[in-house]
């Protein structure tokens, strides 16, 4: 089984956005994707080692709809600093983040989640992987943001992957 | 003149492209204005998010009222979910290689990783995965 199917999300995955591209439910297109997902993840297979643990997936919808209000926010907030805030006001500098999960799939996650919401882009992460460099664009307090993100994106995903 | 069921779609629709082309150009207007490399990835990857989704929906709202459901406009958000993170770290990773690494004492502008590795554009990953990383010394850096 996991010999054929190193990554049964990721076929299951790879088939649905098949079907979605076609924008037509055949039986044609749905065998098309199904090869398509169990031949692609046994090409990259050696990219991605570790099958991840999804513990709780009915989480991630709750975390969707979490970090697709904060980008609404996220939006407002850049668009009026860029307008409003003279560039010798601006606050910006790096901030580190002190990761507590180990799971890739949720640094990476944590990682574009960052780079998508208020005024943070993640930049680097240390050799380790157990910190992450974050680029704030206005932030006269990075203590309060660094515990936003942990807080309200860290936690969450810990929820989901460990 | 009569309010029907296709003047306020077209209203919606309108408003719609009308606010995702507002945060467009606010966006590229921060791209051209901000200070510096950094604080200019900003625009980019916010304000441009609203302004690609407003498009999206835009269209989605239209088609959607003409031609039925389609999935399309889902899977231009899911790409560009999955890509434009991935453009900026690449763009920051480059940039902290150019203006800290060229510098004489640059790394003392990061702030400290907190752990006994430094950031990885600039420092090299432990051996060995499987061992303990707070038992294993620090590996000399690669341009010290």
């Amino acid at each position: 089984m996991k010999r054929v199917l190193p990554h049964p999300l990721l076929t299951l995955t790879l088939t649905v956005v098949w079907v979605m591209l076609l924008n037509d439910l055949s039986l044609g297109g749905l065998l098309l994707g199904l090869i398509l997902g169990i031949l692609i993840p046994l090409g990259t297979r050696s990219f991605w080692p570790q099958r991840p643990r999804l513990r709780r997936p009915l989480k991630i919808v709750e975390y969707v709809l979490v970090v697709l209000w904060d980008i609404v926010v996220a939006n407002v907030v850049v668009a009026r600093i860029v307008l409003f805030k003279p560039n010798r006001k601006l606050e910006s500098h790096f901030v580190t983040i002190p990761l507590d999960t180990r799971s890739p799939e949720a640094i990476t996650v944590l990682a574009g989640t960052i780079t998508m919401t208020p005024g943070t882009v993640s930049a680097d992460l240390s050799a380790d992987g157990r910190a992450l460099l974050v680029h704030c664009l206005h932030e006269s307090d990075p203590e309060r943001a660094r515990d936003g993100i942990k807080q309200r994106y860290e936690a969450r995903l810990m929820e989901i992957f460990e | 003149m009569d309010i029907t069921p296709e003047l306020l779609l077209e209203l919606l629709v309108a408003a719609l492209i009308v606010i995702g082309g507002l945060f467009g150009v606010v966006g590229s207007y921060g791209l051209a204005k901000l200070p510096d490399l950094m604080t200019r990835l900003h625009g980019p990857t916010k304000a441009t998010t609203l302004g690609v989704g407003g498009a999206l929906l835009a269209s989605m709202v239209y088609f959607w009222a003409r031609d039925g459901f389609t999935f399309h406009e889902l899977l231009v958000t899911l790409f560009l979910f999955l890509t434009a993170p991935i453009t900026a770290t690449m763009v920051a990773k480059a940039y902290l290689h150019r203006a800290y690494l060229d510098d004489e004492n640059g790394q003392q502008a990061l702030p400290p990783t907190g752990r006994r590795y430094g950031w990885a554009s600039f420092d090299a990953a432990p051996e060995s995965e499987g061992s303990n990383p707070d038992s294993v010394e620090a590996p000399r850096r690669a341009d010290s």
